[in-house]
């Protein structure tokens, strides 16, 4: 986690920091007991196998929050977020290395707040989109800082 | 064909019902495991020293905390009404309005918003739209979700 990134610091176009993933068969375990998500295709190969999913595949939420993480870690701990939209494309199989990337989308104004849409996803190695999702966060600006101050 | 049609009524019949609510303790415990399981080292979930520094006075939780705990209950349940049907994620809708915080109870309400039929190459399939609303003990609001499940 860097600085504190402020609105007037953002350019529409900006990558995000990548956040490098590699969910392992215990990752998996620790998520299921975490979120209360016991499905068996997380950790039953037979079972996912019967059911038709191509292995032991990775929880669409656990995904889901490496993309929270990614934003979180970029907006840093004055920024919000207030909305993230995700997309499961494909199965991710145990052990896979993903890639989470992020890039900025928009920003503007609205009522003296200041936002950002960044378009976030989770790549695998064959540069395959896995998850894709559109995240909102409320970010500071030094604008807003300096006119507080004076108050 | 038939079959995944009775099951469509089967979930049609539930639109709208909103399930028995649910409540949770927000553990500061269970936040570290949660960001552990996610390996997100972030402070503000896991140091109570750092946490107390920032504008929320403590620690608080990731973004996905309880968002799947308020859900699965209502999804077994779907599940169970047809339990040979695989049951695949289609993706989630989240909006926040405020943080949970150590010491909070999280009261969740879900229901059934939506449910479609589709028919392409590998057969039909049904998409189930479940919508959670989670609401702390001070009756305000926290977060909304709506999650696309696709049965097959």
């Amino acid at each position: 986690m860097s600085g504190q990134i402020y609105f007037e610091d953002v350019v529409v176009g900006d990558s995000l920091p990548t956040l490098m993933k590699h969910p392992t068969p215990r990752k998996l375990v620790m998520w299921a007991g975490a979120s209360g998500e016991f499905s068996e295709m997380h950790y039953d190969k037979d079972l996912a196998l019967q059911k038709g999913f191509p292995g032991i595949v990775v929880h669409g939420m656990l995904m889901a929050s490496f993309l929270a993480q990614l934003i979180t870690d970029w907006m840093g701990e004055r920024g919000d977020l207030k909305r993230i939209k995700t997309r499961n494309e494909q199965f991710v199989l145990v052990n896979e290395d993903l890639i989470c990337k992020g890039s900025v989308a928009k920003k503007y104004v609205e009522k003296n707040d200041h936002y950002v849409e960044c378009e976030l996803w989770v790549e695998n190695r064959k540069g395959e989109r896995c998850v894709s999702a559109t995240a909102i966060v409320k970010l500071p600006a030094r604008e807003a800082d300096r006119i507080g101050s004076k108050k | 064909m038939n079959e995944m049609i009775s099951i469509a009524e089967e979930f049609l019949k539930l639109i709208g019902v909103e399930a028995e609510p649910e409540f949770w303790e927000v553990e500061k415990g269970h936040i570290r495991r949660f960001a552990q399981a996610i390996g997100d080292p972030n402070p503000l979930w896991q140091d109570e020293e750092y946490a107390s520094k920032t504008r929320y006075g403590g620690i608080i939780a990731p973004p996905f905390f309880l968002i799947d705990t308020g859900l699965v209950k209502f999804v077994d349940r779907l599940v169970d009404m047809c339990p040979q049907k695989a049951n695949i994620n289609g993706g989630t809708e989240l909006d926040f309005y405020r943080p949970m915080k150590v010491g909070d109870t999280i009261t969740t309400v879900a229901k059934l918003s939506e449910v479609k039929e589709k028919t392409g190459k590998g057969g039909t399939m049904l998409f189930l739209t479940v919508e959670v609303i989670y609401i702390n003990q001070k009756g305000e609001l926290v977060a909304r979700c709506r999650n696309t499940f696709i049965r097959r």
